[in-house]
């Protein structure tokens, strides 16, 4: 597993011989060990070159792009090596047929609605505030079985939308920060909340991209979202299983314990621009929890929470391909 | 009918599910600290040799002296008897063609050992056999069983195959 690497000062980023080397302009500089690094997130102002970019590629290293305000902007990756027609071809067959693509997109839903579950009976009557999440998580097991029986798409994202509704309204009793959050609100987001939402939603996307980029999936083609159109679809599917456990769960502990707080802001920005010290410290938080394992029950190994992801890609595959029946992440402890 | 390749016909000894998987371009190999390890001693062993050797675009010849002995270099013996048949079969593909292959070598630069390998008539017949049988692996709709024995543990493929 390779390292990833997060900067922010700004500088050039360059090769040098076989290595690269990020030099400050006040002419400090690190070598980022190509050789065991799968990915580099870029934050700062950098200048670089084509020979750089030919060098990641040539070494498989995925760059992430911000912008000023933290705002994902793109990725730059190494063309594709690991392709196999023949799963394209089966993945395509499974969006088109539509029996097949609501079967996964279910099963994708009903996973991710099943870890938002679970977060709620975590903090259900923790707190010493004895919240009381029973009731939102009653509704939410029984708009989960409603899914069960959803005929389309549009019908199943309409269940999630509610299942997410009743969520988000409850983060008020699960954080315990005065922070007004009613309702998720992006471009721009309105709150620390939904700015935190955000940022780590991006962290997430790009973690699943970098993952599915050392399998054969297309990460183009999805079922839940529509595939393609300017963003890779399949990573935003897998992601919604993920952000409950990596995303939500982190911004809880990240609040509660007063990790970030409004001073991470800038407040005349209206919350929406997080500032670098805050960045540094959700990153440092999301590296530690990607890294963060478990021991798997099927395999008999203890795998990081970034590789879950990894296994995610494999049960795609392994349904894809017709062997086994696909079934989601569902958190089990 | 799909080209078989060394490491096809390599994996027909090891694993027919590797060998499924592998013939439909999902390979695991990237990426795999054992399979890594591998590479760095093919690259950085008998560097006097001209190596590499590809043929058809179908066969890699890890080194050949003056056309008449092929080698093959690896990691340890644990899976010799594949080692031996991917050495018997690129004898067999070059003879074909015409080159005269008088025997094969396997090498192994980390134990300090190699061994020799004759082909013999019989062996022709077998070869012809076993191609005919991967193809119709190949061919199979979904993988063949997993094998669960103990070298699973230490596949590349072995998250595939157990999740």
């Amino acid at each position: 597993m390779g390292e990833t690497f997060y900067i922010f000062n700004n500088g050039r980023l360059k090769r040098k011989d076989n290595n690269i080397i990020v030099t400050t302009p006040d002419g400090r500089s690190k070598n980022l060990k190509s050789e065991v690094t799968d990915e580099i997130y870029i934050f700062g102002e950098l200048d670089m070159n084509t020979k750089l970019l030919n060098f990641t590629s040539q070494q498989n290293i995925i760059i992430h792009l911000f912008n000023y305000y933290g705002f994902y902007s793109g990725s730059f990756y190494p063309r594709e090596t690991k392709i196999s027609g023949y799963l394209l071809v089966n993945q395509v067959k499974h969006y088109e047929n539509l029996d097949l693509r609501i079967e996964l997109a279910k099963e994708f839903l009903l996973s991710a609605s099943h870890n938002i579950y679970r977060n709620l009976r975590y903090y259900n009557g923790r707190n010493g505030k004895n919240v009381d999440l029973e009731k939102s998580m009653k509704e939410i097991q029984s708009l989960r079985n409603k899914m069960k029986d959803a005929e389309d798409i549009n019908q199943l994202m309409g269940i999630e939308g509610n299942i997410r509704k009743i969520y988000y309204s409850r983060w008020n009793d699960i954080v315990n920060q005065d922070i007004n959050f009613n309702k998720r609100v992006k471009r721009p987001p309105d709150n620390m909340i939904n700015s935190l939402i955000s940022f780590i939603n991006s962290l997430v996307y790009t973690t699943v991209l970098s993952e599915i980029y050392k399998t054969q999936l297309n990460p183009t083609i999805s079922y839940i979202h529509q595939p393609g159109t300017k963003r890779f679809s399949l990573c935003l599917d897998i992601a919604e299983i993920f952000k409950p456990l990596i995303g939500e769960r982190m911004i809880f502990s990240l609040l509660n314990k007063n990790q970030i707080t409004e001073d991470d802001f800038e407040i005349n920005s209206n919350y929406l621009y997080l500032k670098e010290t805050g960045k540094k410290k959700i990153l440092m938080e999301y590296d530690k929890r990607l890294m963060r394992t478990i021991k798997h029950k099927d395999l008999n190994r203890t795998v990081s929470y970034r590789h879950l992801i990894r296994l995610e890609c494999y049960k795609i595959i392994k349904h894809i391909s017709e062997e086994k029946r696909y079934e989601g992440f569902k958190i089990w402890w | 009918m799909k080209n078989v390749t060394g490491v096809i016909f390599y994996y027909y000894f090891i694993c027919k599910r590797k060998l499924w998987y592998f013939s439909k371009d999902l390979n695991m190999e990237k990426g795999n600290e054992l399979v890594e390890i591998g590479k760095l001693i093919d690259e950085n062993s008998y560097k006097r040799e001209k190596k590499n050797i590809l043929i058809d675009e179908n066969i890699n010849i890890d080194f050949i002296k003056d056309w008449k002995v092929i080698h093959e270099v690896k990691k340890s013996r644990k899976i010799e008897d594949a080692a031996i048949w991917q050495l018997k079969y690129y004898m067999y593909l070059l003879k074909e063609k015409g080159v005269d292959i008088e025997k094969g070598i396997l090498d192994y630069p980390l134990l300090r050992r190699r061994n020799e390998i004759y082909l013999t008539e019989d062996d022709k017949y077998t070869i012809n056999n076993i191609i005919e049988k991967i193809d119709k692996i190949q061919n199979l709709h979904v993988p063949p069983a997993v094998i669960d024995a103990p070298i699973c543990k230490k596949c590349a493929y072995y998250e595939l195959c157990y999740i």
